[in-house]
């Protein structure tokens, strides 16, 4: 490392014998990824992440596939976290193009990015919950993501991997109307869980009232889930001032999200650098300065809410109107040129540089994953503590081990 | 906006290194990417770091121009992708420094050293497209097979089995 500050590595038996051993690819929960830790008794003396166990080549893919046959494969890499994906691809293509998408396409657009945030984070909490010994946050994570998911199919046809932005807009619009057995099943899982029928605004059948209530539902969830898992002891005994990265360490290592949010720097994509509709809405960042743990996980709590805020705001305010262009054949050509599109994904900035020579196929196509960047933050945080503070430290990270290896 | 302080990096940066910019891509909206010679990368990128307040690399991208038609040639183009959150100004916008290397015996010096967070991304630009960086410290393949010995994948002459 070269960062100023060694880290200091208390091991009890100085000189003694070391033990390395493989932690993965049958990695319990996520894809296939492998860190090779090396113990001191049960000190982390040295870790190595291993990535690559499912490379696809997806960049080289790209090259063989055309424009607009690209959109669907790049969405594999981080299927639950599917929009965001291809958002900055079709943001760089469309600077190629030199398209502007119709003022609905951005709405639309960014309430699928926003549904796919809160899917991914709590699909992470999930897994969180149950590497840290609290199934109970499994399930309760698993089923309400449920209709954040029904409510992903009601706009877009598909519960993820929707290709669903295309360069000038997006495929569909959304319904008018949800079906009647949704909703019924919606109220009947909404007396269950909170115990009381919805009283907000009266549900029905239209789509704006029910994205309405289902994000209501979630806040209140979101409190349960404070009571439950983030205020609980189980949570907080094995996160709190564990896998502390400072501030500087993580500008240095190029850290990217939640994690770099989470160490005290106020950095969002969406804010920064914005597009779509988030010029249009209004929403905090979710920032905290501890850099443990326990914070990058309040990170990612905070951010479901203002997920929830965005949604409830651009439901409110999308406008009528077309939602694309025009209806893209299969092949394309886009002028010559590179470009780069970014956006922040449910795990930290994606960056997309793009570049075209006029054919029919991209030239080169660079995605840079907020999973990639995160890989130096494994041996970082993980050096020097004990081997059952890895699975905290890991999950924390929300690392996504397929985006990493494309 | 960020657009205005980066273009006047870009103007500094001609100021004060005007025979080693060798061509620049400034579009407002696309890209603003800047072509320096590869043996004053290690000056330019410090002077970035220390004076502009460039604190990281967002990612390290190969790009193969054997095969492009106009600008083409046989080198290999290696852009660092820098990001600043020192610079309260520099926030928003992305600086792409980009070097051209030799087809036949890419070799460049590593900036791990400069900026840390270079290094898993240098890795994965040594094994596909083989470009050598000198003084990094665990230069080795990391996404690929240990026991590939083909031709760096993202090279254009690596044709896909089966697609072509």
């Amino acid at each position: 490392m070269v960062l100023e500050e060694k880290k200091v590595i208390h091991v009890y038996d100085e000189g003694g014998p070391r033990l390395s051993f493989s932690y993965g690819p049958q990695h319990p929960g996520t894809g296939h990824f492998r860190m090779i830790v090396t113990v001191s008794g049960d000190t982390v003396v040295d870790l190595e992440p291993d990535p690559g166990f499912v490379h696809r080549g997806e960049e080289k893919m790209a090259e063989y596939k055309t424009w607009i046959t690209n959109i669907p494969h790049f969405e594999r890499p981080s299927i639950l976290d599917a929009t965001h994906m291809v958002l900055p691809y079709c943001l760089a293509v469309e600077k190629l193009m030199e398209v502007d998408p119709p003022e609905r396409a951005k709405y639309l657009r960014t309430i699928v990015a926003e549904l796919d945030r809160i899917a991914s984070h709590l699909y992470w909490f999930s897994l969180y919950g149950i590497f840290l010994g609290h199934s109970t946050m499994f399930l309760w994570c698993v089923n309400d993501r449920e209709f954040i998911l029904d409510l992903s199919q009601l706009i877009t046809g598909q519960r993820f991997t929707h290709a669903y932005v295309i360069p000038g807009g997006v495929r569909n619009d959304a319904p008018k109307t949800v079906p009647k057995d949704l909703v019924k099943e919606f109220k009947i899982y909404y007396m269950h869980m909170i115990g009381r029928e919805p009283s907000q605004e009266e549900l029905n059948e239209d789509f704006k009232k029910y994205v309405l209530n289902v994000a209501d539902f979630m806040d209140l969830r979101l409190d349960q889930y404070y009571e439950m898992f983030f205020d609980s002891e189980i949570f907080i005994e094995r996160t709190r001032g564990v896998g502390v990265l400072k501030r500087e360490d993580a500008v240095k290592l190029g850290i990217p999200g939640t994690t770099l949010r989470a160490s005290g720097v106020s950095f969002d994509t969406r804010v920064a650098d914005p597009y779509d509709a988030y010029p249009y809405v209004k929403f905090k960042i979710a920032v905290r300065t501890e850099g443990d743990c326990y914070a990058r996980a309040m990170v990612g709590f905070q951010e479901m809410r203002e997920s929830l805020n965005i949604i409830r705001q651009t439901v409110e305010q999308m406008p009528e109107g077309p939602v694309k262009v025009k209806q893209h054949p299969v092949v394309i050509k886009v002028p010559k040129g590179e470009a780069i599109g970014r956006a922040e994904a449910a795990r930290g900035e994606i960056i997309f540089y793009v570049v075209s020579d006029g054919a029919d196929r991209p030239y080169r196509v660079r995605m840079i994953t907020p999973s990639f960047r995160l890989l130096p933050a494994l041996p970082h945080l993980s050096i020097g503590s004990r081997i059952a503070d890895i699975p905290p430290i890991y999950w924390s990270l929300n690392y996504w081990p397929v985006e990493t290896d494309r | 906006m960020g657009w205005m302080e980066l273009r006047e990096v870009v103007e500094d940066l001609k100021k004060k290194f005007p025979e080693d910019i060798e061509g620049e891509v400034f579009h407002e909206k696309k890209i603003t990417k800047i072509v320096v010679r590869k043996e004053r990368l290690m000056e330019i990128a410090k002077y970035l770091r220390d004076l502009h307040g460039f604190d990281h690399v967002k990612g390290v991208t190969g790009v193969d121009l054997v095969a492009l038609k106009e600008g083409g040639g046989p080198y290999i183009e290696v852009i660092y992708h820098l990001g600043s959150i020192k610079n309260e100004k520099l926030v928003d916008v992305i600086l792409n420094i980009s070097i051209r290397l030799d087809r036949e015996k890419p070799l460049t010096k590593s900036l791990y050293s400069i900026w840390p967070s270079v290094e898993y991304h240098e890795r994965e630009v040594y094994e596909m497209f083989g470009v050598v960086f000198e003084d990094h410290p665990n230069l080795k393949k990391l996404l690929l097979p240990e026991y590939w010995m083909d031709t760096p994948p993202l090279r254009k002459d690596y044709k896909v089995p089966g697609r072509d």
